[in-house]
């Protein structure tokens, strides 16, 4: 027998004695690559099938988008390229999608909804499933409409009623079921109505103010280039303010959204990875302080330090190869799961596939894993000397620290987490920033596990009752893990509470339900001939509605008397330049003399009420300090502004903060009144409804009367924002999970290294005359301590990291919510215990007699 | 005070079961100090866990105090063994995370009793007066073992028994340990069982009961 089949024969033999420990180590780097494997294959998944259906994605080969009507260049542009000069042909189609109110006029309900008017043949590629099937290709020549399937819902309405839309009355002939490249969770907001683009006019819905989308879809021919074409055309069409996209740059745009959301999935994946390994480096840790005796006897006959080094580098190996290959298999089941948690959030379907070098780069991270956090505590093996068979050291702590091949592990270890971040991320700068976050998340939960439990011991509960103390007692036994356990139950904890945090913070500033005394219901696109009417109505229900804000609209002619070519203001690569957006937008801006609620000034200085700007001088106007940094601008500069072809001049007195999270009409310009008030403008008026059957008759009675305003009920675009973000939050804390049961599998790992030694204890306990009940009520405080600790530092650190985010990135108020804090505390505290509970049942069950065997 | 009456335990080994103890009847009186001796295998330790109620017999009866263990539950018989019998094992058996102190309170604790102070009085009894705050691992063989009597004795048991108590220490703080021992027992008035091979410690019990193969082969005045 060769030396080195010896030591593979040793360190198989020295497995096969524990078993049960290994499996759960296996256990734990599993879960960690099942996570990575399912996100990553996911991933892939997704980015074959956008691509397999990226033509069909965009429904054409090029398209044209405006904010306004098409010029006539831009329509004789269109023709030329798709229909060789002459005047419309098959390769040609607008759609034109705007908000507006829908009901019918035989049911109750009504319901703002995204109108899309399709003229010509789009989609020229791909598929629009609708019911009755073949509806889409009937649609254009008939007088009828195609719907969401929610909008029959909100309704109560079916196939075969009528459809009131402005000035319009259609019969519903059916429902669009799925539109390529279609996001389910886009229907919360305005469930779509389709009908044919030759009667938008009769609408009479397009009115002075109203904000609708304009696009112009393509076929090419195959000897055309559509991406050259773009690239072309491009610089001619931005003065127009017209977009050109591809089918590349669609299937780019939605690419990178979804790689997004997929990369930072497996990032949340790669922590459970990571716990994982923390597991194993804590466990081996463990397992060598107890086997030291066996490596001492080893040493003794004559084993080099780096044969024994092997026997446990070998075991941490197939540790490693065993958990990553379960993983990886456990990981492609998993990715069957995630098109239900994600579903509402796809443009496409996803055919799940085992796509082989996804798997293959989780069998290599999680095999590295394991074998990159067991080296740091096996140098540990290096140290005991065969001297140990004789007299075992009272402080059995190894002292690594002065291991010159210490730093060198700590260093690669180190470095390795950065890789795997870096690769994780598909980012350097990311990838760093993660692993960086991930290291201060660990220290800080180090940090606070140490101060909890060396606290505990400081102030020890003396005075509590003897089981309790004994409990609590357990957790400083001799080779504990109470740290890492700690550390890796924390984890979960953190994450899933920054999640209920953010969550919480978020949602909170849209609240509109009872007992707060907002503005629920927002009427916009009121003409100016309309105003009165629609406040005696309003007055006539019941309510008092405040006076209509004017909405104006207006673009930038000029920055401090230089005109602006939107053509030439496109780069971001200058960094002195005003933006592209904030120059080309339009600007919906208002006039008044106060301040609002939602706003606060940090430069400058508000207008006098009442007095006006002398005749001939600029006007004055406060400007949002975001879009004023944007623009370059500050306080005393001048801009130019053209309002319906009208040259406004204008002088930036004072700058504003706004609060966008609230729904208040907000803007970023306010002009000091005096100078718009005889410009072309629509009015925006809100009022606070409280019971849900008065809003619906409230926005009923207005759209029979004004069918062009529409009614904004805020309390449904809650519900729609409330969806998506519980969406977000169920795929992010369905990956979150995955910490948590990493975190569970460390510290039934733990459980196991101590298994004997809590079994030997328990039964002395019971022999000096411990009853079950005690004993149980021992392991209850011991697991109760531990899950306490545990949800405490999790608690204390997603805290921090809650507020910070909603202090710089969210920026809104900070509040904990107590309620779900606590429960999600419960249930880990809950499962800690279920599982020490569980694990002590074997030494419940045995009679106190094998006390006497064990001799 | 204790008294069995054809005690008979049987384990099952493979295919066959093996009778480990057959038909042992004996009864102790009120502070007797006795040996049970034998060679290995013979069965005393089995007998001692039966005699203290760890385990219950296949066949036969137990008496303890007037109370017969063989129709009590374990709980109840976990609550008799914390009123009435100390153990003294020959692996010391402390509880790791538990100092000197804290390990003689435990049984004291179990019943309810806060016994801080007779923890300390019998620390100083058995000579660890200034050792009383060391963790166990802290602690020799010779030490661990007088913790170890001190809470055998700490609930003032009326049984003790002692399982091969100098098994792991060396003859002299063995010696120690076994007069410390004897010393507490004629104190207290306790009743001692010693279980061991060694002869010579035997011979310091006024009674030796001889087992081999299972059986009681003599019973003889020291």
């Amino acid at each position: 027998m060769t030396a080195t089949s010896a030591v593979i024969g040793l360190a198989w033999r020295e497995a096969r004695a524990a078993r049960r420990r290994l499996a759960l180590l296996v256990g734990a780097i599993a879960v960690g690559t099942a996570a990575l494997v399912a996100i990553n294959a996911f991933t892939a998944n997704l980015r074959r099938s956008v691509a397999g259906e990226a033509r069909a994605l965009l429904g054409a080969d090029l398209s044209f988008a405006s904010r306004a009507r098409f010029t006539p260049r831009v329509d004789s542009l269109a023709d030329s390229l798709a229909c060789g000069g002459s005047t419309g042909c098959g390769n040609r189609a607008t759609v034109t999608s705007f908000a507006a109110m829908a009901y019918v006029p035989a049911r109750a309900g009504v319901r703002l909804v995204r109108v899309t008017a399709v003229q010509g043949g789009w989609p020229f590629y791909g598929q629009i499933t609708t019911t009755p099937a073949g509806a889409w290709s009937t649609l254009q020549g008939a007088r009828v409409a195609l719907v969401d399937p929610a909008l029959l819902t909100a309704l109560g309405a079916a196939p075969g009623d009528t459809l009131a839309l402005g000035r319009l009355r259609l019969p519903i002939a059916g429902t669009v079921d799925r539109v390529p490249g279609d996001i389910g969770i886009a229907a919360a907001f305005g469930p779509r109505v389709v009908i044919p683009g030759a009667l938008l006019e009769e609408t009479g819905l397009l009115q002075f103010g109203a904000r609708a989308e304009y696009e112009i879809f393509l076929r090419l021919g195959p000897e055309q280039d559509p991406d050259a074409i773009a690239k072309q055309h491009r610089p001619a069409l931005r003065p127009e303010r017209v977009r050109i996209r591809t089918v590349q740059d669609e299937q780019q745009s939605l690419g990178n959204a979804l790689e997004r959301l997929g990369r930072f999935l497996g990032l949340v994946a790669l922590v459970a990875l990571l716990l994982g390994g923390l597991g194993v480096a804590s466990a081996v840790h463990v397992f060598i302080r107890q086997r030291m005796e066996t490596i001492a006897v080893l040493r003794c006959i004559g084993a080099t330090t780096r044969q024994v080094f092997s026997v446990y580098l070998i075991q941490a190996a197939g540790i490693g190869l065993v958990g990553s290959v379960v993983g990886a298999a456990l990981g492609l089941a998993v990715q069957l799961a995630l098109p239900s948690v994600l579903g509402d959030f796809l443009p496409v379907q996803v055919e799940a596939r085992a796509p082989w070098p996804v798997v293959a780069l989780g069998v290599g991270l999680g095999l590295w894993t394991a074998l990159a956090f067991a080296i740091l505590p096996l140098l540990g093996v290096r140290q005991i000397s065969p001297l140990a068979t004789l007299r075992r050291p009272y402080d059995a702590s190894v002292r690594l620290t002065r291991d010159r091949w210490f730093w060198i592990a700590a260093g690669g270890l180190g470095l390795s987490v950065i890789a795997m971040a870096v690769l994780e991320a598909g980012h350097a700068l990311r990838g760093l920033a993660f692993a960086a976050g991930i290291g201060v998340t660990l220290v800080g939960l180090a940090a606070a596990a140490l101060a909890l439990v060396r606290g505990l011991r400081r102030w020890f509960p003396h005075r509590l009752p003897y089981v309790w103390r004994q409990g609590l007692a357990n957790l400083y036994r001799p080779a504990n893990q109470t740290v890492a356990v700690v550390l890796a139950l924390g984890f979960g904890v953190f994450l899933l509470a920054t999640l209920v945090l953010v969550q919480h913070n978020l949602l909170r500033d849209l609240r509109v339900g009872d007992g707060v005394a907002r503005p629920n219901l927002v009427l916009f696109d009121i003409q100016a001939d309309q105003a009165p009417g629609v406040d005696s109505l309003l007055r006539a229900g019941g309510h008092a509605p405040p006076a209509p804000i004017p909405i104006v609209p207006m673009r930038i002619q000029a920055l401090d008397g230089v005109p602006v070519r939107p053509a030439a203001v496109d780069t971001t690569d200058r960094p002195n330049q005003p933006s592209g957006w904030a120059v080309r937008r339009e600007y919906r801006s208002t006039y008044r003399d106060t301040l609002v609620g939602s706003e606060r000034l940090v430069a400058g200085t508000w207008w006098r009420t009442g007095e006006r700007d002398p005749a001939g001088e600029p006007v004055s106007v406060s400007v949002e300090v975001e879009v004023a940094a944007e623009l370059g601008v500050d306080v005393g500069d001048e801009i130019t502004w053209d309002v319906q072809g009208v040259p406004v001049r204008s002088r930036v007195t004072s700058l504003r903060e706004v609060e966008w999270a609230r729904f208040e009409p907000n803007f970023f310009v306010i002009f000091r009144p005096g100078a718009l008030e005889a410009a072309p403008q629509t009015y925006v008026t809100l009022v606070r409804v409280d019971s849900a059957a008065a809003r619906g008759g409230l926005q009923r009675a207005m759209v029979e009367r004004f069918p062009n305003v529409s009614t904004l009920d805020l309390s449904t675009v809650q519900r729609a924002v409330d969806d998506i973000l519980r969406t977000v939050a169920a795929a992010i804390r369905f990956m979150a999970g995955f910490t948590l049961v990493a975190g569970l599998v460390v510290l039934l790992g733990a459980i196991a290294t101590t298994r004997l030694q809590r079994m030997r204890e328990t039964v002395l306990l019971k022999t000096l005359g411990a009853t079950r009940r005690q004993v149980v009520r021992i392991v209850l405080a011991e697991y109760l301590a531990l899950g306490l600790l545990a949800t405490a530092a999790g608690l204390c650190l997603a805290s921090g990291a809650g507020w910070a985010l909603a202090h710089w990135l969210f920026e809104t108020r900070f509040a904990l919510p107590g309620g779900a804090l606590a429960r999600l505390g419960a249930a880990v505290i809950g499962l800690t215990v279920v599982i020490g509970l569980w694990t002590s049942l074997e030494a419940f069950r045995r009679t106190p007699v094998e006390m006497l065997r064990e001799e | 005070m204790l008294r069995c009456a054809g005690l008979t335990q049987t384990y099952p080994s493979g295919n066959q079961a093996l009778t480990v103890l057959q038909d042992i009847s004996f009864e102790v009186t009120a502070g007797e100090f006795v040996a049970v001796i034998g060679p290995s295998g013979s069965g005393k330790t089995t007998l001692l866990g039966l005699l203290a109620g760890l385990d219950r017999p296949q066949a036969g009866r137990v008496w303890l105090d007037g109370a017969e263990l063989t129709t009590l539950g374990e709980d109840a018989r976990a609550r008799l063994r914390g009123a009435k019998v100390g153990f003294v094992f020959q692996s010391f058996h402390l509880i790791p995370t538990l100092t000197a102190r804290e390990n003689v309170q435990v049984p004291l604790e179990l019943r309810g009793e806060p016994g801080g102070k007779r923890a300390e009085e019998l620390l100083a009894r058995v000579g660890l007066a200034d050792r009383t705050h060391h963790y166990p691992a802290q602690l020799s063989g010779g030490e661990q073992q007088r913790v170890a009597l001190a809470r055998a004795f700490s609930t003032r048991p009326k049984v003790l028994f002692a399982d091969e108590p100098t098994g792991n220490l060396d003859q002299q703080t063995g010696a120690r340990i076994i007069e410390l021992m004897t010393e507490l027992n004629r104190e207290a008035g306790t009743t001692l069982i010693l279980v061991t091979h060694d002869p010579e410690l035997a011979s310091r019990a006024r009674r030796i009961l001889r087992l081999a193969d299972g059986r009681l082969v003599a019973d003889t005045a020291a």
